[in-house]
């Protein structure tokens, strides 16, 4: 019988342990709930509804949580043209996120503002917030919106956590 | 009644005031000579000749003629379903005429529209605010004179707005016709005017 306990191989909890870096594991928790701020503001809402609905079916990449308040969101999906008098609005909403958060410009008037060169019209969401991923087309099909998930997924998960976090950055202002 | 009586009776009532325009597809309109009379002139089509439903009022900008504004009001009976217009003319050093809002409640944002896209304000207007655009913004975008692009202008924590890119626009689709290359949206440089002139541009 064992009498002290010690880290290291131990024959009785082996296959059950696995070993990983802090990092990795919450990056692993991070990017499979994803949960999206769905901000609809023209026809890429309507794909944008297909995506979560049962044929597309975004739950399989863990995003099937739509928060409709900013506080409970990771991941601001603009979907649509922006237009100026919106773009205080899709700012503020931004801001009212908790860190970590993405965003993914969903077609292309998110992205450059498409065919609307207009005086109303926002020439890009990326002029206001800071986008990681853009998704072209006019919609985008609901494919290209799981794959630029997949695409944040992996993004996220090669993002450094413990290095960000504000607690290691006072320490090191400290040291 | 058609509208053609309907406009009879207006000429009736108003004399000189009123005078018909061509009759276009069964329907007729009307133009008014002074805008100032525009109230009474509606009051008249509603209470008398049962013009109940204002379906829109819309503006005209024929840059660089005077006068330079034409405010076009569509009216419609449900009653005995004639259409009718009633076109008057303001003068851009006016811009102004009095609002509809007392005969029609329906007027009340069709003019704020107008008043935000051209610029045209409404006498005794019940809430003359901007409706599209954010108020502050300081030009009228529908104006003949104001570029497609936009212009730069900044309200600090309401909005900013900046030219956006033409890239060589605006493109232009050719309806009808040849083939597919020549219908596509591209570039087209407008041919120089000859003859007549449209009154769009270039009055300057």
């Amino acid at each position: 019988m064992q009498t002290q306990s010690e880290i290291g191989y131990n024959s009785k909890i082996e296959g059950d342990v696995v070993v990983t870096t802090v990092d990795a594991a919450l990056n692993w928790f991070r990017k499979n709930s994803v949960w999206p701020m769905p901000m609809g503001l023209a026809c890429c809402a309507i794909e944008l509804m297909a995506v979560g609905a049962s044929r597309f079916d975004i739950s399989r990449f863990g995003s099937e949580v739509m928060r409709f308040s900013p506080r409970q969101a990771d991941c601001m999906i603009v979907a649509g043209t922006v237009t100026y008098k919106m773009a205080l609005s899709v700012r503020r909403i931004w801001d009212q996120m908790p860190e970590p958060k993405w965003c993914i410009a969903m077609g292309a008037c998110a992205s450059t503002g498409g065919m609307y060169r207009s005086y109303a019209v926002l020439q890009g969401v990326d002029r206001i917030i800071p986008v990681d991923i853009y998704i072209s087309g006019c919609p985008p099909r609901p494919e290209a919106v799981l794959d630029a998930l997949m695409k944040l997924q992996k993004k996220i998960s090669t993002q450094p956590v413990i290095e960000n976090l504000t607690i290691t950055n006072l320490k090191k202002e400290a040291a | 009644m058609t509208s053609s009586e309907a406009a009879n009776k207006l000429k009736a009532k108003f004399g000189d005031l009123i005078s018909e325009l061509p009759e276009f597809r069964g329907e007729s309109s009307v133009a008014l000579a002074d805008a100032e009379k525009i109230v009474e002139v509606c009051r008249y089509a509603k209470s008398d000749l049962d013009f109940n439903y204002l379906v829109d009022i819309s503006s005209l900008d024929h840059y660089g003629d005077d006068p330079r504004w034409t405010v076009v009001y569509h009216l419609r009976g449900l009653g005995h379903g004639c259409e009718l217009r009633i076109k008057t003319n303001v003068s851009e050093e006016i811009s102004k005429l009095p609002s509809v809002t007392s005969v029609w409640a329906a007027a009340n944002w069709h003019e704020r529209e107008i008043y935000d896209m051209m610029g045209i304000h409404f006498r005794d207007h019940p809430d003359l605010r901007r409706i599209l655009m954010w108020e502050g913004y300081p030009y009228f975008p529908l104006r003949k004179d104001f570029p497609l692009a936009g212009k730069e202008s900044d309200m600090p924590g309401i909005a900013f707005s900046k030219p956006s890119p033409m890239e060589g626009g605006p493109f232009v689709t050719v309806a009808g016709g040849g083939s597919a290359t020549a219908r596509e949206p591209r570039i087209r440089i407008p041919e120089p005017e000859t003859g007549e002139s449209t009154g769009l541009i270039e009055k300057k």
